[in-house]
């Protein structure tokens, strides 16, 4: 529960009065006096919200002002998650740091595995064979959906729907399952390695996507008829939270939240990656950028999603069971681990192997941003490379980063209640946030 | 459709010497800023004449060992034209500081915060720069290349670890650029022993 921190019984004109709305007072996060003496109309009151509350989704605390019940400033604080990522990755190889990126957007962690894959390929001028392109296409759209489902369940038990939650867990059960059999890991995934990924699909594997996308369909439907024109549900959701497109660009704000506010940039689209320039998708955009268009955009995408994932399946080269061995690595032995029996068989085979392990993919001296369309929104990673086996800079641009910076000029206004409502429809990870 | 190549030059036209050529580098034009003191102004015609309106990431950088010690990279995107244009800036110890980009674009007050909280480059003209990911008081900037992975200790209570981090002496740390493979190799590095 929220806690009452802080209140101030002082004369409001013996304050010390600071410019109106701004939020330049730095004392303000650790609670200090600065409101306005013109602004002051009765006293105002500090309130925590997080870092340990249900509607906060981790650890984020927000520190609130508020007249009676409306909020007249929000200061998010965030760094409760903080481990370091970037410090850790600068002193490991590339592929030592995929397990780390699991943990980024823990509710989607092969999205994370296949951005950070691609990214370091991009440094390295690789490009998967067609069947890897087409598993991990797979890949991030089931993280895609497994994301949404958890999202949009969440945004509704914080509004007070507490049905959906059952429903779209149920499904996202599911999601963890086909993982497992792919990985052998139901949310610590760390699928990709660089140039590659650690398996194939196993037997069957693809049957049990097309199953999931007929049972998913379903269960996005029925949440579909218990929100979209549930009157409690439009009432505490339709013209709350609006950010303007304008705003969103200015901020930072990327995925579903920025689409919400009706503009239209999807990295999938935008500067394609994988095999999304020849699949049959749409993007779905809003047209007030109330949390209401941010859930309406999370729903169509998970339609999108399911569209795409029946499109992988019926056309990756080799099918289900690959009966002609199709590739699915880059056939480089300085890049991709060999096959075992030819590593204990053969000299060339064993040094790369060697080499690999010890010292890492051998990267080129050079820098690139890669940005991937994740859940959150685009997942970006900047590699600066000196050469050798690891980064010497890796900067993680995490969606829910940008994405939460504009809570100080979003929430503003509105009363305590509709925080959750907007906590909720933005669908933040604190694990990305903070890093 | 212009491309990032093009608007770059019309960037240099503009600024001249201020900008270096620019370079590619897997289809990604990079351009350096040499006087760190204009960045914002470059930004501002980056944003208003140009059209990237979209700041995706600022980075930045410690080049440990040589000098000038910090970069920054702005990574700019534009919606409508759909060109990612990389901008760098590098700033000396001595000096720390550069303009800030917040007022162009405003995500840009969170990724500053975070570069100042990190490796304690400040940006002048922040509205708010004060500590974002790690808390308030604390004594270090972390990502700098000489912290220790392990943490340091510090005399202050309660603000820094007083003991070293679990990864410390981690057994599978493999070491950033050294001269071999020797160097690179992983092995035990404790506060102690630093080769």
């Amino acid at each position: 529960m929220a806690t009452v921190k802080d209140i101030h019984f002082l004369d409001p004109a013996s304050r010390p009065g600071v410019a109106a709305g701004s939020l330049t007072d730095s004392s303000f996060g650790a609670g200090g006096d600065a409101e306005s003496a013109d602004q002051v109309v009765g006293e105002k009151m500090v309130l925590n919200m997080g870092p340990s509350h249900p509607s906060t989704h981790g650890v984020l605390r927000v520190v609130l002002e508020l007249d009676g019940e409306t909020i007249t400033r929000a200061d998010p604080d965030i760094g409760y998650l903080h481990r370091g990522d970037e410090k850790i990755a600068e002193n490991m190889t590339y592929n030592q740091f995929v397990p780390y990126t699991d943990r980024l957007d823990y509710l989607a962690p092969l999205a994370n595995n296949v951005a950070y894959a691609l990214a370091v390929e991009k440094l390295m001028g690789l490009k998967l064979p067609l069947r890897g392109q087409y598993i991990r296409t797979i890949c991030c759209e089931l993280a895609r959906v497994s994301a949404h489902l958890l999202g949009l369940g969440a945004f509704a038990m914080d509004v007070g729907a507490l049905t959906v939650f059952m429903h779209t867990f149920t499904e996202r059960e599911k999601v963890y399952n086909l993982a497992e059999r792919l990985t052998g890991a139901r949310f610590t995934t760390s699928y990709t390695r660089v140039g590659g990924q650690t398996r194939d699909l196993p037997l069957g594997w693809l049957d049990g996507v097309r199953k999931f996308c007929d049972e998913v369909s379903v269960t996005i439907e029925e949440a579909d008829k218990l929100l979209t024109r549930n009157r409690i549900w439009m009432d505490r959701t339709r013209g709350v939270g609006v950010i303007s497109g304008a705003d969103a660009v200015d901020f930072g704000l990327t995925g579903p939240n920025l689409r919400g506010s009706g503009v239209d940039y999807d990295v999938r689209k935008a500067s394609p990656y994988l095999l999304y320039d020849q699949l049959d998708f749409e993007v779905p955009v809003g047209s007030v950028g109330d949390c209401y268009d941010r859930y309406l955009v999370r729903m169509e995408e998970m339609r999108q999603s399911v569209r795409l994932l029946r499109q992988c399946a019926d056309r990756i080269p080799g099918g289900g069971e690959n009966p002609h061995h199709e590739p699915i690595n880059v056939a480089d032995g300085k890049v991709f681990l060999p096959p075992k029996e030819k590593v204990l068989t053969r000299m060339e085979e064993l040094i790369h192997q060697f080499m690999l392990v010890t010292q890492g993919v051998n990267a080129p001296p050079g820098e690139v941003y890669f940005g991937a369309e994740n859940p959150k929104g685009e997942l970006g990673f900047y590699i600066q490379s000196r050469g050798g086996g690891t980064p010497y800079r890796l900067k993680i641009r995490a969606p829910s980063f940008c994405n939460l910076s504009i809570m100080a000029h979003c929430l503003p206004g509105h009363m305590i209640s509709d925080v959750t409502a907007i906590l909720g429809s933005f669908d933040f990870v604190m694990g990305e946030c903070d890093r | 459709m212009p491309t990032a190549l093009e608007f770059a030059n019309r960037l240099r036209e503009k600024f001249g010497d201020v900008l270096s050529t620019p370079t590619e580098f897997r289809g990604e034009v990079t351009i350096t800023v040499t006087d760190p003191l204009r960045v914002a102004e470059v930004c501002q015609e980056a944003k208003t004449a140009c059209g990237f309106d979209f700041l995706v990431d600022l980075t930045g950088v410690d080049n440990y060992g040589q000098e000038p010690r910090w970069t920054v990279v702005y990574e700019l995107f534009g919606l409508a034209h759909r060109c990612h244009l990389r901008l760098k800036t590098s700033v000396g110890e001595a000096v720390s500081e550069i303009p800030t980009v917040s007022r162009v674009w405003r995500t840009a007050e969170w990724h500053e915060r975070e570069a100042y909280d990190m490796l304690g480059i400040r940006f002048q003209g922040h509205p708010d720069l004060r500590r974002i990911l790690m808390w308030e008081g604390y004594p270090y900037f972390p990502l700098r290349k000489d912290f220790p992975l392990a943490g340091k200790p510090s005399e202050v209570p309660d603000v820094a670890f007083t003991k070293p981090a679990p990864l410390e002496g981690g057994p599978f740390v493999t070491v950033a650029g050294g001269p071999d493979s020797i160097a690179r190799e992983p092995r035990v590095r404790t506060l102690e022993r630093q080769d």
